[in-house]
C-alpha cells in the first residue's frame, strides 16, 4: 500500500516538473509570443494590448503557469492559441482513441511475430532458417516507416488498389471502431503492419538474444537433463525467463508511441491520432496544446513504468520476497 | 557379483575439436555407488553429459542393461534422460527454473514421460518430496526455488530426478554448494537412494566424500582414468602416483598433522596440451622414459590402474 | 604481549526493507596475538565475511570496539583511518575479482607503495622481492592478471596483501575456490609467510581440514555469534559445544564412517531462536536452553565455550 502512494507521488512530481520545463521552455523561445499569433497578421497595437490583457499574458510567468494548469485540469476549458481558440482537452480525447486503436494492434502484431522469429531462431541457431530470419529482421529494422507506409500507400491506394487483391483498403483515414468494427479492421491492418515492422526486426533480435544467453544457464540443462522436448524448454524455461528482459522494452515503447511516437505511421495513413496533434501543436508553437499532448503522453510513460514493475512482480517470484532469508 | 547397470567401453567425447575424454571405461553396478573423482576440468562432468547423451559421443560404447545407447537419435535419447538416467546438479539454485514453484518444475518432468493428470501427477510429486524428508511436503511444492533452503532445494532437485524411477541417477557435485552438517543430510539420502532406488553414480572432488559414500571409484586425470576400483582398495593403498599425491595433499582433520601439506607441481594440462604418455608425466615423480607410451588400464593388486610401474609385474 | 587485534563486542545489523533487521554478527570478541592464526569457522551465512570486513574497517560495525595495535578504529572517520590502513590487509577468495585485469601485475602491487610516497626505483625492488616471497618468478610482473592460473592469482593477491607490512591479515576463504593440489600449495605458503615474517592472521573458512592445517585457534561462529573458542587441536580433539561436536562429525573422513547427521537447517538469522541459538538442531537441548541464553565462559586451559550442557571429556 506504503509503495503504491509513493508511486503516485512520484508520478505527480514527475508530471509537474515536465509541465514546468514545458512552460519554461516556451517562453524562454523566442519568438513564442502568442499574442501576436492570436491577434492575426497587422494588428493594432490596442488590440494586441487588449488580448495580451484577455489572456494574461502580463501576469507574471508562475501566475500564468497555474492558472493554465487550472484551466487543463479542473475547468478542463483550456483553449488553444490558434485555430479561433478550440478546447485542447476535447481534442486530446479524440485523438487518443486512434493512436491507442493504432498502437494497440501493432502491438500484438510485434509480440506475436518476435517470438515467432526468436523462438525458431533460437531453436535452430545459426541454421539457415536462423540467418534467413535474422537477415530478415535486420530489414524490418533498418526500413524507414515513412517510407514503408508511403510504398504501401503507393501500392494498395492507387497503382494495385482495383485488383483483387487489394480492393478492400479503405481510403486513407480512420473509421472508429463503433462505426464499424469492420471498417475499423480495414482501415487500421495496413498501419499496424507498417508500424509494428521495425519493432518485429528490433524484438525479435533481442529475444533471440535473451533466448541464446539463457541456453547455457543450469536450469536449461536441468531442462534437457528432463528429457522435455526442445519446444518446450524453450517455452516453458527459455521464454519464462526471458520475459524478464522483454517487458521493460515493451512498456517503454508502447509508452511512448500512444504518447505521440506513433507520429509518422499517422501522417501517412491520415490518422488523426496524438502524434498528428502534437506535430501540429509544435509547428503552430501552440502552448496550450503543447502542454496538454507533452502532460497526456509523460502520463503513459508514467503509468507504463508503474505496470511493468506489476508485471515484473507477477513473472518473477523473487522480487516479491525481499532477501534470501525472507 | 552385482549386475551391471551401466557400461561404459572406451567412451572418447570431443568438443571444440579437443579430445576430452579419451577412452574411459567403467561399469556402475547396482546397489553399489560409484564414485567419479578428479580435479577440475578433468572431465567428470562432461562423462555424465555424455551419459545423458548431452554432448555427442566420439566413439566407444555405452551400454544401460543391455541396450546399447551411443548413437541413438536425439528422440530416443529423450525418453531416456529424466526417465531412465536422472541427474542432479552442483548447485540447486541455479538448476531449477527460479520463476515457478519448485512442484510445477518436478510435475512437469512426470507428465513428460507419463500420461498422468495434473492431480495425479502432484500427489507423486508430494509423496517423492515426503520421501526425500521434505518437511510439510505439499506446502514446500508450492514454494519458488528461492523460498527454500539450500538442503531443501537439493532434497527437491533429487525428488525430480526420481521421479520416474530411473535406474541410474548421475549426481553431480551435488553437496559443493552446501554446508557440512547439510551436505551430510544429502549424502545420507543417496545412500539411501542406491539401496531403495537407484544406481548412483557421485561426482565429487572431495576424496572423504567417496570414503563415506561410495562402494567404488574412479579416478579421474585429464579425461583419463588413471585408477579403478573399490574404495577400500584405494583408499588403503593408492598405486598410481596421481592418487597417492591426491590423498597425501588434501588436509586431514584427525590423524598427525603434517607441517606442510605434500603440492603436486605445477598445473593439469588442458585439453589441448595433453601430453602423447601418460598423462600426469609432465607432473609425477617417478616419471621416466617408459612414460612416454599411454599406459593402458591393467589389473594389478585388486584394482585397475593405468601406471608403467605397475606393469610386468601383475 | 600486546593483542595485534582486539576486538570487543561488534555486531553488525543490516537494515532491511519493511524495517527488518538482520543481526548478522552479534557482540562477537576476539583477539589476535603478533605471529598467531586465528581461524573463523562456520556455516554459509553466520557472518563470518561481514566480521571479516568489519575488522580491516572494509566497513563500520554498528557498534563495539576494534583495536588494532592498541588504537581503536571501529567508528574512525574515512580519513582519520588512512594512516591505519595498512595496517591491516585482505585477501578474498575470487582471486579474479580482486585484481585490475587491465593493469600488469607489477603495476598492480607497485600502485599501495607509490601511494605512500615510495620512489619508483624502491618500489620495483620491492615488488621483486614481494613476488619471490609468493614463489612467483620475477618475469611474472610483466604480465596481466589472466596469464595466471587460479593459484598464481592467489598468489598475487597475497603478495599484494603483503606489499606494505601489514600487521594483520585477513584472509576470507583464500583457498576455497581452489583445487586440491594448488590449495596445498597456497595452504604451505601462509605457513611459510607466517613463520618468515611474524605475520598474525584470522582466516575464514568453512573447511575444518584447511583451519586445522592453518591455524592455531579456532573460533566457531553459528548465527552472528561465537560459540567455541579455544586452540584449534584442542577444539577438534574435544569439541565442548554440540554444534563444534556436529561440525566436526559432519565432515566426511577416509575411515569411511558415516557422519552422524544433524537434522534441519541453520534458522533464518532474520528470526533467530530464542535462548541458545543452536537448540533447534541441538541434540542435547533440555528445557533451559530454550529461554536462557548462555553466556561465553571461559576455561582454566584457555577455551571458552557457550553452552549451558557442555560436553564432557
Ligand atoms: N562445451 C565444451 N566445449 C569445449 N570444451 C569443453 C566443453 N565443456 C567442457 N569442456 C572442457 O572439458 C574439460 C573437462 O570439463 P569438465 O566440466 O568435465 O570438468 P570437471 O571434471 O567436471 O571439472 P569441475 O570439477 O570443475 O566441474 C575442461 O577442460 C573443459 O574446459
Ligand atoms: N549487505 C548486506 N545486506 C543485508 N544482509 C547482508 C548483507 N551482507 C550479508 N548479509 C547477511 O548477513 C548474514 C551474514 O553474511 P556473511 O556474508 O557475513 O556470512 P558468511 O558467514 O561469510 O557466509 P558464507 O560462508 O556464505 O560466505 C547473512 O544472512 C547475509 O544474508
Ligand atoms: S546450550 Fe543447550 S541447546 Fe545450546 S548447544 Fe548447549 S546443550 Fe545444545
Ligand atoms: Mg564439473
Ligand atoms: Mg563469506
Amino acid at each position: 500500500m506504503r509503495s503504491v502512494a509513493l508511486r503516485l507521488g512520484q508520478g505527480a512530481c514527475v508530471l509537474v516538473g515536465i509541465s514546468m520545463l514545458v512552460f519554461a521552455v516556451f517562453f524562454a523561445t523566442p519568438g513564442a509570443d502568442p499574442t501576436a499569433r492570436i491577434a492575426g497578421r497587422g494588428a493594432s497595437p490596442q488590440i494586441l494590448a487588449r488580448i495580451r490583457h484577455d489572456y494574461g499574458f502580463d501576469r507574471a510567468l508562475p501566475v500564468q503557469y497555474i492558472r493554465m494548469m487550472d484551466k487543463l485540469f479542473v475547468a478542463r476549458d483550456l483553449t488553444s492559441f490558434v485555430d479561433h481558440g478550440e478546447r485542447v482537452v476535447p481534442e486530446v480525447f479524440a485523438a487518443a482513441p486512434v493512436t491507442l486503436s493504432l498502437v494497440g494492434g501493432a502491438a500484438i502484431i510485434w509480440v506475436g511475430l518476435s517470438v515467432l522469429i526468436g523462438v525458431v531462431c533460437a531453436l535452430w541457431p545459426n541454421g539457415i532458417v536462423d540467418r534467413v530470419l535474422m537477415g530478415l529482421s535486420v530489414l524490418l529494422l533498418s526500413i524507414p516507416v515513412f517510407w514503408l507506409g508511403e510504398v504501401v500507400n503507393l501500392v494498395t491506394q492507387s497503382r494495385y488498389h482495383d485488383t483483387m487483391l487489394f480492393s478492400w483498403v479503405p481510403p486513407l483515414g480512420y473509421v472508429p471502431f463503433l462505426q464499424s468494427p469492420s471498417g475499423w479492421f480495414r482501415s487500421l491492418l495496413l498501419p499496424w503492419l507498417v508500424l509494428s515492422s521495425s519493432f518485429a526486426g528490433l524484438y525479435a533480435r533481442v529475444l533471440r538474444a535473451e533466448l541464446m544467453a539463457a541456453s547455457g544457464e543450469d536450469y536449461m540443462r536441468t531442462a534437457r537433463a528432463k528429457g522435455l522436448s526442445p519446444l518446450r524448454i524453450m517455452l516453458n524455461h527459455g521464454l519464462r525467463m526471458s520475459w524478464l528482459g522483454f517487458v521493460s522494452l515493451f512498456g517503454l515503447d508502447v509508452a511512448q508511441l500512444i504518447g505521440g511516437g506513433a507520429l509518422l505511421t499517422e501522417v501517412v495513413f491520415a490518422l488523426p491520432g496524438v502524434g498528428h496533434l502534437t506535430y501540429r501543436a509544435l509547428t503552430d508553437l501552440d502552448l496550450p496544446l503543447i502542454m496538454a499532448t507533452v502532460l497526456y503522453s509523460a502520463a503513459f510513460v508514467v503509468i507504463a513504468n508503474a505496470l511493468v514493475d506489476l508485471v515484473y512482480l507477477a513473472l518473477d517470484p523473487r522480487l516479491r520476497t525481499g532477501t534470501r532469508h525472507g | 557379483m552385482a549386475e551391471p547397470i551401466l557400461q561404459v567401453r572406451d567412451l572418447c567425447v570431443r568438443l571444440s575439436g579437443r579430445l576430452i575424454l579419451d577412452h574411459v571405461s567403467f561399469d556402475v553396478l547396482r546397489g553399489r555407488t560409484l564414485g567419479v573423482v578428479g580435479e577440475s576440468g578433468s572431465g567428470k562432468s562432461v562423462t555424465a553429459s555424455a551419459l545423458m547423451g548431452l554432448v555427442p559421443i566420439a566413439s566407444g560404447s555405452v551400454k544401460f542393461g543391455s541396450r546399447e545407447v551411443a548413437g541413438l537419435s536425439e528422440r530416443a535419447w529423450r525418453a531416456l534422460r529424466g526417465r531412465q538416467i536422472a541427474m542432479v546438479f552442483q548447485d540447486p539454485m541455479s538448476a531449477f527454473l527460479p520463476v515457478r514453484s519448485v512442484g510445477a518444475q518436478i510435475d512437469e518432468q512426470i507428465r513428460a514421460h507419463e500420461r498422468l493428470s495434473r492431480t495425479d501427477a502432484r500427489a507423486r510429486t508430494v509423496q517423492l518430496l515426503q520421501r526425500m524428508e521434505v518437511p510439510d511436503a505439499a506446502q514446500m511444492a508450492r514454494r519458488y526455488p528461492h523460498q527454500l533452503s539450500g538442503g531443501l532445494r537439493q532434497r527437491a532437485m533429487i525428488a525430480m530426478a526420481l521421479s520416474c524411477r530411473p535406474d541410474l541417477l548421475i549426481a553431480d557435485e551435488p553437496t559443493t554448494a552446501l554446508d557440512v552438517t547439510v551436505q551430510a543430510q544429502i549424502l545420507a539420502l543417496l545412500r539411501e537412494v542406491s539401496q531403495r532406488d537407484a544406481g548412483v553414480m557421485l561426482i565429487t572432488h572431495d576424496m572423504g566424500v567417496v570414503a563415506q559414500s561410495c562402494a567404488d571409484v574412479v579416478v579421474m586425470y585429464a579425461g583419463v582414468i588413471v585408477e579403478r576400483g573399490s574404495v577400500e582398495t584405494i583408499l588403503q593403498a593408492p598405486l598410481h602416483p596421481y592418487t597417492q599425491a591426491l590423498m597425501a595433499a588434501t588436509p586431514e582433520i584427525d590423524g598427525p598433522r603434517p607441517a606442510r601439506l605434500a603440492t603436486i607441481p605445477g598445473q593439469p594440462p588442458s585439453p589441448a596440451s595433453r601430453p602423447q604418455g601418460c598423462v600426469f608425466q609432465p607432473r609425477c615423480g617417478y616419471a621416466h622414459e617408459a612414460c612416454g607410451r599411454r599406459p593402458p588400464l591393467r589389473s594389478h593388486a585388486g584394482r585397475d590402474v593405468a601406471c608403467v610401474l605397475y606393469e610386468g609385474a601383475a | 604481549m600486546k593483542p595485534v587485534l582486539d576486538a570487543r563486542d561488534v555486531s553488525v545489523r543490516y537494515h532491511l526493507r519493511g524495517r527488518r533487521v538482520l543481526q548478522a554478527v552479534d557482540g562477537v570478541s576476539l583477539s589476535v596475538m603478533p605471529g598467531e592464526a586465528l581461524a573463523l569457522v562456520g556455516e554459509s551465512g553466520c557472518g563470518k565475511s561481514t566480521l571479516g570486513r568489519c575488522l580491516v574497517r572494509l566497513q563500520r560495525p554498528s557498534s563495539g570496539a576494534i583495536a588494532i595495535d592498541g588504537i581503536d578504529i571501529a567508528r574512525m572517520s574515512e580519513r582519520a583511518l588512512r594512516p591505519y590502513r595498512r595496517r591491516m590487509q585482505m585477501v578474498f577468495q575470487d582471486s579474479q575479482a580482486a585484481l585490475n585485469p587491465r593493469r600488469t601485475v607489477a603495476a598492480s602491487l607497485a600502485a599501495p607503495l607509490l601511494a605512500q610516497g615510495v620512489s619508483r626505483a624502491e618500489a620495483a625492488a620491492r615488488v621483486a622481492k614481494l613476488l619471490e616471497l609468493v614463489g612467483l618468478p620475477e618475469e611474472a610482473g610483466s604480465r596481466f592478471p589472466h596469464a595466471f592460473s587460479g593459484g598464481q592469482r592467489q598468489r598475487i593477491n597475497i603478495a599484494r596483501a603483503l606489499a606494505l607490512d601489514p600487521a594483520l591479515v585477513v584472509a576470507d576463504e583464500p583457498v576455497a575456490a581452489l583445487d586440491v593440489s594448488v590449495q596445498a600449495q597456497i595452504i604451505n605458503l601462509f605457513s611459510d609467510l607466517r613463520a618468515r615474517l611474524g605475520l598474525a592472521m584470522l582466516f575464514i573458512s568453512h573447511d575444518l581440514a584447511v583451519v586445522r592445517q592453518l591455524s592455531d585457534r579456532m573460533a566457531v561462529m553459528y548465527l552472528g555469534s561465537v560459540v567455541e573458542e579455544g586452540p584449534t587441536e584442542a577444539l577438534l580433539r574435544m569439541p565442548r559445544h554440540p554444534y563444534t561436536a556436529a561440525l566436526m562429525a559432519a565432515v566426511p573422513t577416509r575411515d569411511g564412517a558415516a557422519p552422524a547427521v544433524l537434522a534441519g537447517d541453520v534458522p533464518s538469522p532474520l528470526d533467530p531462536p530464542s535462548g541458545c541459538r543452536f537448540h533447534t538442531r541441538c541434540p542435547f537441548v533440555r528445557e533451559r536452553c530454550r529461554s536462557e541464553r548462555p553466556a561465553l565462559v571461559a576455561d582454566v586451559d584457555g577455551r571458552t565455550t557457550a553452552c549451558h550442557f557442555p560436553i564432557q571429556s
